[in-house]
């Protein structure tokens, strides 16, 4: 009887303890990557690095990029990586915990807004001297809150040989009129020639920030451009006309019924392109390994005309969505560690190497590399002939919930395409801005 | 022996209570303190009073959402619980191969939310697609979908609760009114039914509960579209939380609001379907 006690006593203990312990581990484990550090740098490795990453497509260069430099450093560098469109909620939960990421990224002003307490100040930082140009920085009043770290263009990325078989080239494309006509053409010609105008323009979530996002922003560029302001409370719409016109043509000349957008995905997208299903797929650079597929020397990538006067001179949109920005609440040497770290990514030759070749991306530092992906490249000769790029204005719209309420009325509007249908879109844009501009707080 | 287990007590319940303590009641408390707040992160918040709620209440959407959910409480309560006793009548039943009919219909409820949303939205869509239209295009397309969702899923874990009464009413009880001549219909109602109140007091407990608490079926079947028009509760206070800057504690305000809500509407239902009880 005492033995069994005993027994139920150390039984119950053991699991109480076991539980805690096994929730307590979880700070322990963050350290372990410096467990492969070469003795000798030890000592001197103070501050650690802990990077939330927010593009999962290049998750697995971090990663060794992170192991390359606690080997050079001796430094603690800890990658982890959000899902996709997880960013936010993932940040949220990281930053409440006591090992709070050093370094995250935001998407602009309007992100800003939620992290400004968060971000330490970077002026006077080495990595601010790297920057080719002083317009990649984000402001907070005087303080540079954060720095972009990628430059990425997106427009309507082509399939040149499918275009050749259709009887035309890319320049017989200059404005809205010209692609209209090239398109309609091509729909018109659709069963002789087998495939498409565009591709499915997916409303699915993993989808639909191609149009409630990045083709909205056309009409918002115009706008702050004629007005000479890059932010404001209260959107006009003057150019939604426009933003319709395109919104048609890519929905009625698409591989699908527009009724059945609402189901379609990225993945239909990009499936409707490299089968060669479709000869355009509004998309970006960061999409070139998975649309090369139909052969490098066949990609180009077009402006986005909407029909505004004198848009054969516009370019393709090019800009930024991700800003580094170092947490202020980290401790000083967890800050030094991570500046140091970045600092180390754009100009070392093992971090540059690392993201201008095997992530592909186009940094806006000095060490810059020229790049591989032909969709940059393409992207880049409007740019050297002399085009105006169209800036990434959709960080400044208002909120998600703002984004979600256009997607939806365009969704409707898809598969009813009525005038009526269309004011939704517009109440959605137009109020809808002014709404959640001032219920954010 | 009895004495024993009640003097180790403490020690038994120890584990379990910890783990309360830390996985419920802490969060709990956080949780109603940032209601009150303004946040970011969870361990940072700033005092703002009782501005929150005044959003909370004021967001149409979420007396939307509200209504919305009420309905498909309501309606899930009903199909749910009929059909599921309905089976489990069919199922006690001398018929050959019951026990394979009950696992087949316990077998969805084995499958998790966001596969069978997901699962389902891909059968209703390749539907729907044949009438050109979708099941984001719609709000009463996603509420009969949700229906049809939760019914599969849950009629079966009902069932199972049914088939336990069903087998735990005493056979001299039933032989007793057939032979005071009470015909099928009349020993359903005034046997069956009485003798089963305790498993129809716990089944709509749980499919009541579960119908306002709906989440990941909801998220993953309509996620809300068109225009958060089939945005249930739980969906709605996830948004608010993520949609916006500064929104999180509104979003939490919901959350307490829609845990007063459940708990009054849990208690209501217990306390009426108690009432009816027999003892055995």
């Amino acid at each position: 009887m005492k033995m069994r006690k005993i027994v139920s006593v150390l039984l119950a203990t053991a699991v109480t303890v076991g539980m805690l312990a096994g929730c307590g581990s979880g700070n322990g484990s963050s350290d372990s990557s410096s467990a492969n550090t070469p003795s000798g740098t030890q000592a001197q490795a103070k501050g650690k690095v802990y990077y939330l990453n927010f593009k999962p497509e290049a998750d697995e260069y971090w990663q060794k990029l992170a192991k390359d430099y606690t080997n050079e450093t001796g430094v603690s560098v800890t990658v982890l990586t959000a899902a996709a469109g997880e960013y936010e909620k993932t940040l949220k939960s990281e930053m409440a915990k006591s090992n709070a990421p050093t370094l995250f990224q935001v998407n602009g002003p309007v992100g800003l807004a939620g992290w400004k307490d968060y971000c330490y100040d970077l002026k006077g930082s080495d990595i601010v001297g790297n920057l080719t140009d002083d317009s990649f920085t984000l402001m907070d009043g005087d303080k540079i809150a954060g720095i972009a770290y990628v430059i990425e263009n997106y427009g309507i990325i082509y399939n040149k040989d499918l275009l050749k078989k259709a009887g035309y080239s890319a320049d017989d494309i200059t404005d809205f009129d010209s692609l209209k006509k090239v398109v309609e053409d091509i729909t018109r010609k659709k069963d002789q020639l087998g495939f498409s105008a565009f591709t499915s323009a997916g409303m699915d979530g993993s989808s639909d920030w191609r149009f409630k996002t990045h083709l909205a922003n056309l009409p918002i560029y115009y706008e702050y451009k004629e007005q000479g302001i890059n932010n404001t409370d209260a959107i006009k719409g003057t150019y939604l006309d426009n933003y319709r016109q395109i919104w048609d043509l890519y929905i009625n000349n698409a591989t699908c019924e527009p009724t059945a957008l609402s189901t379609k995905t990225a993945d239909d997208a990009t499936a409707d392109f490299v089968t060669e299903e479709a000869v355009f797929y509004q998309n970006g650079t960061w999409e070139f390994n998975n649309v090369a597929d139909i052969g490098e020397e066949n990609l180009g990538i077009l402006p986005i005309y909407i029909g505004m006067d004198g848009e054969e001179n516009q370019g393709v949109c090019t800009g930024t969505e991700n800003y580094w920005c170092v947490n202020s609440k980290a401790s000083e040497d967890d800050i030094k560690a991570t500046l140091d770290f970045m600092n180390w990514c754009v100009t070392s030759d093992t971090g540059v190497e690392s993201m201008c070749k095997d992530m592909g991306f186009v940094i806006p530092f000095k060490a810059n590399l020229e790049s591989e992906n032909v969709l940059v490249n393409e992207a880049n000769k409007y740019m050297e002939n002399g085009k105006t790029p169209v800036s990434w204005n959709f960080s400044t719209m208002p909120s998600e919930e703002w984004k979600n309420g256009v997607g939806s009325a365009l969704t409707s509007y898809a598969a009813d395409q009525t005038d009526e249908n269309w004011q939704k879109v517009v109440t959605a844009f137009i109020d809808g801005w002014a709404a959640e501009a001032a219920a954010s707080k | 022996m009895e004495k024993a287990i009640k003097r180790y007590m403490p020690i038994f319940v120890l584990p379990t209570f910890c783990a309360f303590i830390l996985g419920f009641i802490i969060p709990f408390l956080m949780g109603i303190w940032l209601s009150f707040c303004k946040f970011t992160t969870v361990t940072d918040a700033k005092f703002v009073g009782i501005s929150n709620y005044i959003d909370a209440l004021n967001d149409t959407v979420f007396r939307h959402s509200f209504w919305y959910t009420v309905l498909f409480a309501i309606i899930s309560l009903l199909v749910i619980n009929v059909l599921a006793f309905a089976l489990a009548m069919a199922l006690t039943q001398k018929l050959r191969g019951t026990n394979i009919f009950r696992t087949i219909f316990f077998m969805p409820n084995l499958i998790g939310g966001i596969v069978l949303g997901y699962i389902w939205q891909l059968i209703f869509n390749g539907i729907l697609e044949k009438y050109q239209t979708a099941l984001g295009l719609n709000e009463w397309y996603g509420f009969w979908g949700l229906i049809i969702l939760v019914s599969w899923q849950q009629i079966g874990y009902m069932m199972i609760i049914y088939i336990a009464g069903l087998q735990s009413i005493p056979g001299d009880v039933m032989e007793a009114a057939q032979i005071d001549g009470a015909n099928r219909w009349q020993r359903l109602w005034k046997v069956t039914i009485p003798m089963m109140m305790p498993s129809i007091t716990i089944c709509m407990f749980l499919s009541v509960t579960n119908g306002f608490k709906l989440f990941d079926q909801n998220l993953s079947l309509t996620a809300g579209e068109p225009s958060k028009m089939s945005e249930m509760m739980a969906l709605n206070i996830f948004n608010t939380f993520y949609g916006r800057t500064g929104w999180e504690g509104v979003g939490q305000a919901k959350a307490v609001l829609f845990f007063i809500l459940v708990v009054l509407i849990g208690v209501l239902q217990l306390r009426s379907t108690r009432s009816k009880e027999v003892q055995q």
